[in-house]
């Protein structure tokens, strides 16, 4: 399955990046520096669904001992993590020419930064615990209580006055050109394929690296002479 | 449009290319580190079973 999303993931990105940047025509407001959005947007709402999908794998790890939702959980929060530092990056370089200023502490930029941080901790915390089940527990913890911060992300250019602006793209009507639409659509495929592949590849060896002692791994085909 | 003009990004470049670039960057490290991963605990299982079995 790994192939199959790579392919399809790279096939998006070629077509988003296309769009993008050669049919889609520069913003009246913002000349061509609005072009970052087509990477911004996409990493930063798979920020946030990637915390949810791991904060749910790893629920359903703590309530019903499941030990592959707990390695999903795990093998989601790496991907998740780089994608909320591109999110945080992209808006940067951003914010830098359109805002005047690299980082301010606005509600939803300061959302965004402890969503990194959970993600870390998650890191941090199942790395530093030497039992996998425990690690597993603990982590699980800090991802469900973390999870009230995607809400506050989410609504939080609602709920406060921000220099970030609004949602664009409404279910009521969107004001954005068609071309652009479609160009974010494509990278937003394209980044969801791409952090589908990374979990899967992640997920399986870290599958391996657990259950290394069973018998089922040592007469594994990729591991045969 | 010419390519100099694209590249130049309308005095955007710095901004635009800084950020497709680090996003290049990170994806790329991301890649191969999964695969490093995936390569060490294969070679892993390999010492293991040579070890224990026959």
């Amino acid at each position: 399955m790994v192939p199959w999303f790579s392919w399809s993931a790279a096939i998006f990105f070629v077509a988003g990046l296309y769009l993008g940047f050669f049919v889609a025509p520069t913003d009246v407001q913002q000349g061509e520096a609005y072009r970052i959005m087509f990477i911004h947007v996409p990493a930063s709402i798979l920020s946030m669904f990637i915390y949810l999908v791991m904060a749910g794998y790893a629920a359903l790890g703590l309530i019903f001992n499941t030990r592959l939702s707990s390695m999903m959980a795990s093998a989601l929060a790496p991907t998740g993590a780089l994608l909320a530092f591109l999110s945080l990056w992209t808006g940067a370089l951003w914010g830098k020419p359109m805002w005047g200023s690299w980082w301010v502490w606005d509600a939803r930029l300061t959302s965004e930064l402890i969503l990194l941080f959970l993600y870390i901790g998650f890191i941090a915390l199942h790395a530093s615990i030497e039992d996998p089940r425990r690690a597993d527990r603990a982590s699980a913890l800090l991802a469900i209580i973390g999870s009230v911060n995607v809400p506050i992300i989410y609504f939080s250019v609602q709920w406060w006055n921000t220099l970030h602006q609004g949602a664009t793209i409404k279910f009521t009507g969107t004001s954005m050109h068609e071309v652009m639409q479609q160009g974010l659509l494509a990278m937003l495929l394209a980044v969801w394929l791409y952090a589908i592949a990374m979990t899967l590849i992640r997920v399986r060896s870290i599958i391996l690296e657990r259950e290394s002692k069973t018998q089922w791994v040592a007469e594994l085909m990729e591991v045969k002479r | 449009m010419s390519w100099a003009e694209f590249f130049a990004m309308n005095g955007y470049a710095w901004y635009v290319w800084g950020s497709y670039g680090m996003v290049l960057l990170v994806f790329l490290i991301e890649i191969v580190m999964v695969r490093h991963r995936r390569a060490r605990i294969l070679q892993q299982i390999l010492l293991m079973r040579d070890e224990g079995g026959d």
